[in-house]
């Protein structure tokens, strides 16, 4: 596997006359190396013979690197077929082997599955325990397997074993969700939540801690439509990926949500590590929300290394040997401490004490690339009991999430004339013919302009913004009250 | 950038200056660097902690704009905190205002405050009895408090705590006998405790610029919105908003006129989701009438 794209791979084996020996070759790592061990005790102690002649395995494509445990099984099935009738046509197998002879699951089946499927493999052999995620590929019989004995009397066709019957994909509420009407008060972030939801726009939440920041991300990932049957796949092929299908059933539809914390490595947050390529946070949260806590606490160089997934909605991750691209396209929620104390702005109690200086030194960590990237800021203060208590009842999440889906059915409608489906990737010219203000609201603009001094950039984040308000209302061209709600969205100055 | 030194002898020297000298001779200033035009003086001076949350910038900025409308020189450190609110909300109200700086005039100090400084040079002056290379060092700071009482009339300590500089400055001017003016703070917290204690021993306690009418006549008339404006305004609601949006507006200033109130309890005192609230405090930001602060909160702009 390369990313989430791969090649097939024949095991093609040789027996000859000489000294008894057993190699392996074709690109292979380590693993693949050990596998002679583990194949020569698999195969004697699932009670077969292990030919003592010159064994040789080539694992063809030469010429692609290999990795990973998962060619076991299909090593072992290879050379007990030199010497029965093993009819492997149409079929692969994926699997670890132990070295009694049982077979482990390993990671990346599902995507392994995706690929063999599509080029034509009809048959999988996989460990049982990967045999469900397997079967979410449509079009190839999936055979469980507990051991490379009960794989081998399969293949013979001397044991019966049923395909795995895929699992119906399903709204499953993703582990920890949070209602929207769980979090009371903090209207404006909540507003700034849909709006988020409905354009795809990243966004930056300023509050003390215990204010409910964590909660309002969690409740962001409620407010995403259903995946489709493709992106959910595609999610779950990265989960598998990681080896993170325990966190995230693989027939999940929702949206997933993921929220790093700062020690992260670069590995964990980007993607990397040695062996298979592995998908980072940022592709965890491919098509859902990641949400970085503390953000200014997190190295800068991860920060500086987001930059290409905002921008590309991918990610490239450097391996010896070439490079794997993974997708990763996520809103990206941050949250972030006003000052390094989180008292800033605070009406009552001690206030904060911290200097100016240090405030600018600790907000400037969101580094530049990091800033242009985000279109919304929204304050979200302490409150106080007076504020909590009372007041109308919360809106619950399903009614959002239709509002929110009826925006992003405008969006993708527009689609066809600009090609761009979420308004948060609008730049530049297109930006202003998909507005088509009116005098008064570039007049609203205009003034904002001048009385907060806005940079361009700053002007393309109102307009991308308020294109979503007036989404969200309905709205074929952005009023004036959608540019000044859009403007409220942006950080205040002290 | 015109640069000037005035000597003890020269005339465009600011004659209250020189009232240092009844305090014994080692108090006299006698060089004085100026930058930019000296406005009229005395003024009144606002000074304040550094590090001041959001009422205390809040309100230097108000007693900067309030006095600088009316005409009357801000007076202040340049310091971080309440001098620069206090520098910025004259500067806002197209006022005059005075930096009097405890470092050299070449030195940069606070290094995020040179935009304020070009603007105050424009409309103002700095001034330092330091030659333009000296560093801003810590003993130079409580010396320069006596220039700052000595060019104002009165002196107006908002957000000082117990160690405060400003209470220096305080000191200076019951020693000069000019009037001290405190704002009274909070109780909680150590945020007020030197300022509230200057109410304690004395001082008059500053609640709106009326509280200066006898020093300076110009601040004697009560505030009120002069007839020009108004027009204005009625033109300005005729063409951005119906009638209905006017009434929330007149209540949303109603209910923000004294302190700073965080949004949510204005949405829900006027029945607006976050939406229409976000409009309406939109439009009267851009207008000039309210601002946002930092933590959700929301103040008037000016009276």
């Amino acid at each position: 596997m390369q990313g989430l794209s791969g090649v097939p791979v024949t095991v093609e084996v040789d027996v000859a006359n000489g000294l008894p020996a057993f190699t392996i070759v074709g690109l292979t790592d380590r693993a693949i190396q050990e596998a002679r061990e583990r194949v020569r005790a698999a195969v004697r102690n699932a009670g077969f013979d292990f030919p003592q002649r010159r064994v040789t395995v080539n694992l063809a494509p030469a010429e692609v690197p290999k990795e990973g445990s998962g060619f076991d099984l299909a090593i072992a099935v290879a050379l007990l077929r030199t010497e029965r009738e093993l009819p492997l046509d149409g079929v692969a197998c994926i699997g670890e082997l132990a070295l009694d002879g049982g077979v482990r699951g390993v990671i990346g089946v599902l995507p392994m599955a995706r690929r063999l499927s599509a080029s034509g493999i009809r048959r999988l052999i996989v460990p049982a325990e990967n045999a469900a995620e397997a079967a979410l590929v449509e079009g190839t019989e999936v055979i469980g397997v507990e051991s490379l004995g009960v794989a081998v009397a399969y293949l013979e066709g001397r044991l019966a074993l049923d395909p795995v019957a895929a699992p119906a994909m399903g709204e499953i509420g993703a582990p920890g969700g949070v209602d929207l009407a769980a979090v009371r008060g903090q209207s404006l972030a909540k507003r700034a939540l849909e709006i988020a939801a409905a354009g795809r726009h990243n966004l930056l939440m300023l509050g003390p801690p215990g204010a409910g920041k964590t909660m309002l991300a969690r409740a962001l990932a409620g407010l995403l439509p259903d995946l489709g049957a493709d992106e959910a796949l595609e999610v779950a092929s990265l989960y598998s990926l990681r080896g993170r299908l325990s966190d995230r059933p693989a027939t999940s539809l929702r949206p997933p949500f993921r929220a790093p914390h700062h020690s992260v490595s670069r590995a964990g947050l980007i993607g990397g590590g040695t062996g298979i390529a592995q998908p980072g946070e940022v592709s965890l949260a491919h098509r859902g929300v990641l949400f970085l806590d503390e953000v200014c606490e997190f190295p800068r160089a991860h920060l500086e290394a987001l930059r290409q997934p905002l921008e590309e909605r991918s990610v490239a991750v450097a391996r010896v040997r070439a490079s794997v691209v993974f997708p990763a396209e996520f809103v990206l929620v941050a949250a972030a401490n006003p000052c390094p104390c989180g008292r800033l702005g605070e009406l009552s109690g001690p206030g904060c004490r911290c200097p100016e200086t240090m405030v600018t030194r600790y907000q400037s960590r969101l580094s530049g690339p990091m800033r242009d990237r985000i279109d919304m800021v929204a304050e979200v203060p302490r409150l106080n009991g007076e504020t909590l208590l009372g007041g109308p009842p919360e809106e619950l999440t399903a009614r959002v999430r239709e509002r929110v889906a009826a925006a992003q059915s405008r969006q993708l409608q527009r689609a066809g004339t600009t090609g761009v489906t979420a308004n948060a990737l609008l730049d530049g010219d297109q930006l202003l013919d998909v507005c088509g203000l009116d005098a008064r609201g570039r007049d609203a603009l205009t003034t904002a302009g001048e009385r907060w001094h806005l940079s361009a950039r700053a002007y393309h984040r109102v307009l991308r913004v308020s294109r979503t308000i007036a989404d969200l209302g309905g709205e074929e061209r952005v009023s004036r009250e959608a540019v000044i709600e859009a403007i409220q969205l942006r950080l205040p100055a002290l | 950038m015109s640069r000037l030194l005035l000597r003890p002898d020269d005339p465009r020297r600011p004659a209250c200056l020189s009232d240092l000298a009844e305090l014994g001779d080692r108090y006299r200033v006698p060089s004085l660097w100026v930058e930019g035009d000296l406005p009229v003086l005395p003024g009144v001076a606002v000074v304040g902690a550094r590090v001041a949350g959001a009422t205390g910038q809040e309100a230097a900025r108000r007693i900067g704009s309030d006095l600088g409308r009316r005409g009357v020189t801000v007076v202040s450190g340049f310091a971080r905190g309440v001098d620069a609110g206090a520098h910025r909300g004259c500067l806002a109200a197209g006022g005059r205002t005075v930096a009097v700086l405890g470092c050299g005039l070449d030195v940069d100090y606070p290094p995020e405050h040179a935009a304020l400084r070009r603007e105050i040079a424009a409309s103002g002056a700095l001034v330092s009895e330091y030659e333009g290379g000296d560093a801003p060092v810590g003993w130079r700071f409580p010396q320069r408090n006596r220039i700052i009482a000595a060019l104002s009339r009165a002196v107006i300590v908002v957000e000082a705590g117990a160690g405060s500089g400003a209470l220096s400055t305080a000191r200076w001017a019951a020693e000069l006998g000019r009037e001290v003016l405190a704002v009274p703070g909070s109780i909680l917290g150590p945020a007020n405790a030197g300022s509230n204690r200057l109410l304690r021993d004395g001082a008059r306690p500053y609640l709106d610029v009326s509280d200066l009418a006898d020093i300076f006549s110009e601040c004697a008339a009560p505030p009120r919105l002069d007839r020009r404006r108004k027009a204005q305004r009625a033109g300005r609601e005729g063409r951005t908003a119906p009638l209905q949006g006017r009434d929330h507006a007149s209540r949303l200033l109603a209910l923000v006129s004294a302190e700073p109130v965080p949004r949510e309890l204005i949405g829900r005192a006027l029945g607006l989701g976050p939406s229409g609230l976000a409009v309406l405090l939109g439009e009267l930001e851009l207008e000039g009438h309210v601002r946002s602060l930092p933590g959700g909160l929301v103040a008037r702009a000016r009276w």
